[in-house]
């Protein structure tokens, strides 16, 4: 027992200094952790930002002109007058994500209870910007024209609604995204650390020299898994620290040190997938194609792209088994909620299992890839 | 002349003058000076780690000159010009196993390479792979791949691919390390017929076994980075008195290197009587598929004994060695190991046992002292005794100069002593040394075996050893001699050179390979007379169309080519990779295609109604019946509201204040909260917007129940019209974005591994030292994953139009195009992060960061470009993704042509030689 954690222990350094010896990989984990956030959190401020609009004024009146000028940053660039044949060419080149089509006569036909009819063209294409943006423009216009309708004030409404964004109130948008971002690079880096290294030491015999040692199979794993956990989750702590919570100002409500936990448990969970996939694939090139396969849904279907409650239902059922669906969720209880154990304990409790599952799976296959 | 002339006044063919090389802190060649003349077979001797193999990098321009002057073949090495015309004239073999093959690809294939990269046709090719395979004994394994043959068989496929252009100048680097005898006998025929064939060749060998040396016709003795003595072998008897070069070379070190050394005896093994076998073997036998590879072999080895395993290249000494380590389970028959069956699982035996492979298999990333130490404490050496044993070790071995480099900086014969040193560390009573003295100098290749000797008689450690080292054989105590599987005679070595009546066991020993393959002797001879002749025929013809077609050109599309049907050869050996690179692609795009969706439904709800009145409850229904909520139990007071929204259990808590209803009825406007989670803000802002519309479709409802005058807003009417996706389905907009995505990341991977692969295994050397330029290298590497790419790019197309029902409504040509431009760029892309990294892991993490990240975040996928502020943008705007992005979107979904999208296809045109010309750049047509 004692010489077992030994083992596990000079190994687990072993990999620390075959890490500390590859200095472009240092400077890679470096920048993912520090400016690869800092970039990506700031680089979208809400989900309608800047938001290119077009109008076809055809009325040229005072509404249609109170209209016009109702967009302005940070949601909407200023509004563009463009010609009713010019739509299609720029929509088709992308140009404009709305285009509002206000008739001639608006003006008077609403003014005669005519109801006048506004086209409002969206480019679907644009995915979020399209599906918020429509609604939100169908307010704006409403607003407007009450406005317009009361001579410059909003009228009363016969039931005032206040909503209160929790643990958020102004929705930044960078919060969030900075630490998904974090999330995302975590995974990446302890899945690429231990597979990438353990495939490694395969074809360069070394892991063949070690079994004829007296070194088991779980402590050769192990040591992998402690060493790269204790990397990442430096390496993450520093960056919600100093990078997400001073250089980019994001408050946390919860526990940094259950968050610390949480990360060691997701940490645990995906070096044991990392080894798995390495004991699968047969070289590195093979390495790489699995990595894909597993990171990409793993990022994109996780709930950290687009909500959990967008996808279909056996699609929610399949990211169960994703480290990473339950990574996001303590993530967001933990950070922005401020929640405690009470509520994670079930994500933690599925990391485990989730860890433990593929580390048994690993272990069981290990001698065989090795000494093949 | 200076004293360093080999032989004759004549132009010499390479020239040194005062080179100095350092790596870090070690001076490697030291202020040196040495002039070659033409036609001559040189040898370069000297102890491990002296400077002999960068002086050999140096000369074939493998590796980049720091001080000094060198002229090889009539022009400065500086010279890159001067370096392209000659390197088709030179031919470079560089130390270790193989380094400059390529594993995968079969023996035929390896040696075609060779030939398309020099510019032979394909009938050339032909007869000089049979001429060079037949000579070598190779031919019978024309299709088994680089990386299953046997490490001496590696060597000779690796002189076969340097000899395969006639070149001027040959460098050999140890090419007969870990070569049979019977093998190197026919590998220096073989050097020998093509000197006649070519007699303006001169060929610079570096090696370890004298008795090779003395066959050279000058000699250099090198020792710390400068020249002991030159000479021919006469003369430099003459000078040390000594009738062999082994005590020639012993006698030309300096005093204190060659203190302590002498003559080896071996003690003969006392006879106690009662006989302890500690490794036994019954009819061992190992079968990889239709192939023996051990058949049937059995032995009794006593404690103490030193037992020897000689035979050819391939005969499965290495098989037999990993059976008894239980690395491998034996197809049929037994061994055991102290007298009980090989336990694969059994700590206790792996305890005694020292294993020593025959590739290097310690750590490169850790010091030679950290090397060490790990393995002391692995092998449960007590930490107090740890430090002590190490520098014991270090000691012996002669290390203690190295103990603070990494293993890749040095000569293979110091990494065999390491090697040896971490087998024997633990003071094992079993020793299983596979090849440990290939590559290891005379003086230190004594010092191991005054060490085993010491093990074996005074410790009664069983050593169980192979070699190739007829002067080691000898002092075994007995020897097995193996051939194709099969022990064919095992004794004392004595007793075998009794029964062969041969006059030293290297003879008893060929005598006894020839027999059992009665061929071996005669090809060898055969063919090197019946192929003089068109060898001599065609030459010229050949080097007239090196002239014309490479010396000249900068750029050569044969060599291109070449190089992309390699690694097409490659890309093919791996159907697995190939397989899920394109079934993966398939599988993402369902699954993200079905996945990702802007559309949020089945949000939870609670309602905290402290009105409790019919039109509270009304208003409620009005949320509970959307499609967008689902609704939860309701909420009983704030700190259950402030509970279930911390647990994430609700996305919205709405709460009715009390009176809701009177209030309304008396006109005096109650307020109506919304508590929404925005933890994740996109998803808060649809709630948000639902929950806004949801709020004014009730007010409507109740104007229009109870009449109450027509509010302005309905006096208008806003028809929204979702172009090029009018039903709003996340399917059309998801579908042409994937593809982008897709063909960015997997080619980038495919590709990124491509050079680093080499540069970690080795084969990157024939870049440097082949008439290969980086621009062919790049572009031949990228044209098959560009293949790829392309088809793979077809079947997401495919698959849109036929699973997910989204027809190319635009242009396939203008896709087909951009697909082209696309794969260039992200296989460029690939490419280029592997030419800036060195090690694959380090390759990967940043082709995934380089690719997934921008492409998913800041090309538009989900926000548009324009929606992107600092940085973000700015990648945003020159990604080539976000191009892509825009064409599949156009001509998916907007029915655009070449017309619409020709400056996105113009972005993307300018961004492939770009990023390849980055690639190129950070290239290094040398070694540092």
């Amino acid at each position: 027992m004692k010489q077992t954690l030994k083992n596990i222990f000079f190994l687990g350094v072993k990999e620390l200094r075959g890490l500390g010896r590859d200095y472009m990989l240092i400077v890679l984990i470096v920048y993912a952790f520090s400016l690869g956030i800092y970039i990506t959190g700031n680089a979208t401020s809400d989900t309608i930002t800047r938001a290119t609009v077009a109008i076809v004024d055809e009325d040229h009146s005072q509404l249609s002109e109170r209209i016009f000028d109702s967009f302005f940053l940070p949601m909407f660039l200023p509004a563009e007058e463009i010609s009713l044949d010019e739509i299609d060419p720029a929509m088709d080149e992308g140009k404009y994500t709305f285009v509002l089509v206000i008739p001639s006569n608006f003006e008077k036909d609403y003014l005669a209870g005519r109801k006048p009819e506004i086209q409002l063209n969206i480019d679907a294409t644009r995915m979020s910007q399209a599906f918020s943006g429509g609604g939100y423009i169908q307010q704006m216009i409403s607003r407007e024209i009450a406005v317009f309708e009361h001579k410059g004030q909003l009228p009363q409404e016969p039931v005032k609604t206040v909503i209160r964004n929790r643990y958020n109130a102004n929705l930044t948008q960078s919060w969030f995204k900075a630490v998904m971002q974090l999330v995302s690079n975590i995974t990446m880096l302890a899945i690429i650390l231990t597979g990438a290294a353990l495939i490694r030491e395969r074809e360069n015999g070394t892991l063949e020299h070690l079994l004829v040692m007296p070194v088991t199979a779980f402590e050769i794993m192990f040591s992998k898994v402690w060493s790269m956990l204790l990397v990442v989750l430096a390496a993450s702590m520093l960056s919600i620290t100093v990078v997400i919570m001073q250089m980019m100002s994001v408050p946390v409500n919860g526990s940094l040190t259950l968050f610390a936990v949480g990360v060691a448990l997701h940490l645990f969970a995906v070096t044991s997938l990392g080894i798995f996939l390495a004991c699968i694939a047969q070289n590195m090139p093979q390495l790489g194609m699995l990595l894909i396969l597993v990171l990409l849904p793993m990022q994109m279907l996780s709930g950290g792209s687009t909500p959990m409650e967008s996808m279909p239902h056996w699609v929610q059922y399949v990211m169960q088994i994703a480290p990473t669906t339950h990574f996001v969720e303590f993530c967001q209880a933990i950070l922005f909620r401020g929640a405690g154990l009470s509520v994670v304990w079930k994500p933690f409790v599925m990391l485990i299992v989730i860890g433990g599952v593929l580390f048994a799976l690993s272990l069981q296959r290990f001698r065989k890839s090795v000494a093949q | 002349m200076s004293k360093n002339t080999a032989g004759m006044i004549e132009t010499p063919v390479v020239k040194l003058e005062h080179v100095s090389f350092r790596f870090g802190k070690t001076l490697a060649l030291n202020d040196f000076s040495l002039e070659i003349a033409p036609r001559k077979l040189v040898g370069l001797i000297g102890p491990d780690g002296v400077g002999k193999s960068t002086m050999l990098s140096l000369i074939t321009g493998a590796r980049a000159m720091q001080s000094g002057e060198i002229t090889v073949l009539g022009g400065d090495m500086r010279s890159k010009e001067h370096r392209n015309k000659v390197c088709p004239k030179i031919a470079y073999m560089p130390q270790g196993l193989g380094k400059n093959l390529y594993f995968t690809l079969t023996v035929e294939e390896n040696l075609q390479f060779f030939g398309k990269l020099f510019g032979h046709d394909a009938a050339e090719r032909r007869r000089r792979i049979d001429h060079l395979t037949r000579s070598t004994g190779l031919y019978n394994f024309l299709d088994r791949p680089a990386g299953k043959l046997s490490g001496g068989m590696k060597q000779k496929l690796g002189l076969c691919c340097a000899l395969i252009h006639d070149p001027d100048l040959l460098v050999l680097d140890e090419p007969t390390t870990g070569v049979d005898p019977l093998a190197r006998r026919q590998f220096w025929d073989l050097v020998d017929s093509v000197r006649i064939m070519q007699p303006q060749m001169t060929v610079i060998v570096a090696t370890a076994y004298m008795d090779e040396a003395q066959r050279f016709e000058w000699l250099i003795a090198m020792d710390d980075g400068k020249i002991l003595d030159t000479g021919t072998p006469e003369e430099i008897f003459e000078k040390t008195h000594c009738n062999n070069l082994d005590d020639a070379f012993i006698q030309l070190l300096p005093e204190e290197k060659r203190s302590g050394h002498s003559k080896l005896v071996v003690p003969p093994l006392p006879d106690e009587g009662k006989e302890v076998i500690s490794i036994a073997a019954e009819n061992l036998t190992k079968r990889f598929g239709s192939f023996t590879a051990v058949d049937h072999v059995s032995f009794r080895i006593r404690e103490g004994e030193i037992f020897g395993f000689l035979g050819s290249n391939g005969c499965g000494k290495t098989t037999t060695m990993r059976m008894l380590t239980g690395l491998m389970t034996p197809t049929e028959g037994r061994a055991e190991l102290f007298g009980s069956p090989i336990d694969a699982e059994s700590m206790e035996t792996r305890l005694r046992l020292g294993y020593m492979t025959q590739l290097f298999s310690l750590y490169n990333e850790l010091t030679i002292l950290q090397n060490l130490t790990l393995y002391a404490r692995l092998y449960r050496i007590p930490e107090a005794e740890v430090a002590n044993r190490v520098q014991e070790m270090m000691k012996r071995f002669q290390l203690e100069a190295y103990a603070q480099d990494t293993p890749q900086s040095l000569p293979l014969g110091i990494k065999q002593r390491l090697s040896l040193a971490a087998a024997v560390i633990h003071r094992p009573q079993i020793l299983i040394l596979d090849e440990p003295t290939s590559g290891v100098d005379p003086v230190a290749r004594d010092l191991f075996w005054e060490m085993i000797i010491e093990l074996s008689r005074r410790d009664r450690v069983t050593i169980f050893i192979t070699t190739h080292f007829m002067n080691e054989a000898e002092r075994c105590d007995r020897i097995s001699l193996m051939h194709a599987g099969k022990s064919l005679a095992c004794d004392t070595p004595a007793a075998l050179v009794a029964e062969r009546q041969a006059p030293t066991l290297e003879a008893a020993f060929i005598g006894y390979l020839e027999d059992a393959d009665p061929a071996s002797r005669e090809k060898v001879v055969l063919e090197a007379v019946e192929s003089s002749g068109s060898e001599k025929s065609s030459h010229k013809k050949w080097y007239q169309k090196l002239f014309a077609n490479n010396s000249q050109s900068h750029f050569s599309l044969q060599r291109l080519l070449c190089c992309c049907w390699r690694e097409n050869m490659e890309l093919m050996r791996d159907p697995i990779r190939a397989t899920l690179a394109i079934f993966g692609a398939l599988l993402l795009m369902l699954v993200m295609g079905f996945g990702i969706s802007m559309d949020v439904e089945d949000l939870t709800f609670a309602v905290l109604d402290r009105d409790g009145s019919g039109l509270s409850r009304n208003y409620a229904l009005n949320i509970a019946g959307s499609r967008y909520f689902i609704e939860q139990p309701p909420l009983r007071d704030y700190d259950d509201l402030e509970r279930r929204l911390r647990s994430g259990d609700l996305s919205v808590a709405i709460e009715i204040p009390p009176n809701f209803g009177q209030d309304l009825e008396r006109g005096k406007t109650p307020e109506v909260a919304f508590w929404i989670d925005g933890a994740m803000p996109s998803r808060a802002e649809t709630v948000n917007g639902y929950v806004s519309s949801l709020h004014r479709q009730w007010l409507e409802e109740r104007q229009r129940e109870h009449g109450t005058g027509v509010q302005s807003a309905n006096a208008v009417a806003v028809e929204t019209r979702y172009r090029y996706n009018p039903d709003v389905l996340s399917l059309p907009a998801m579908v042409p974005a994937v593809i982008p995505l897709l063909l960015m990341m997997i080619p980038a991977i495919l590709a990124a591994l491509a050079v680093v692969r080499e540069k970690e295994m080795g084969s990157i050397i024939n870049l440097y030292v082949t008439p290969l330029s980086r621009l062919e290298f790049m572009l031949g590497k990228q044209i098959p994953y560009v293949l790829f790419s392309l088809m793979s790019g077809a079947m997401l197309a495919a698959m849109a139009v036929t699973i997910f029902d989204v027809p190319v409504k635009g242009s396939a040509l203008v896709l087909a195009v951009s697909l082209i431009l696309y794969s260039m760029c992200s296989t460029g892309f690939g490419l280029l992060a592997s030419s800036v990294t060195r090690s694959q892991i380090a390759v990967i993490f940043m082709t995934m960061l380089g690719t997934m990240l921008p492409a998913v975040q800041f090309c538009g996928m989900i926000d548009p470009v324009t929606a992107q502020e600092g940085a973000g943008r700015v990648i945003g705007t020159i990604y080539p993704t976000t191009y892509m992005l825009l064409i599949s979107r156009g001509v998916f979904n907007k029915a655009l042509g070449f017309g619409d999208l020709y400056w996105e296809i113009l972005a993307l045109a300018i961004t492939v030689p770009i990023v390849i010309g980055c690639g190129v750049m950070f290239l290094k047509k040398q070694e540092k």
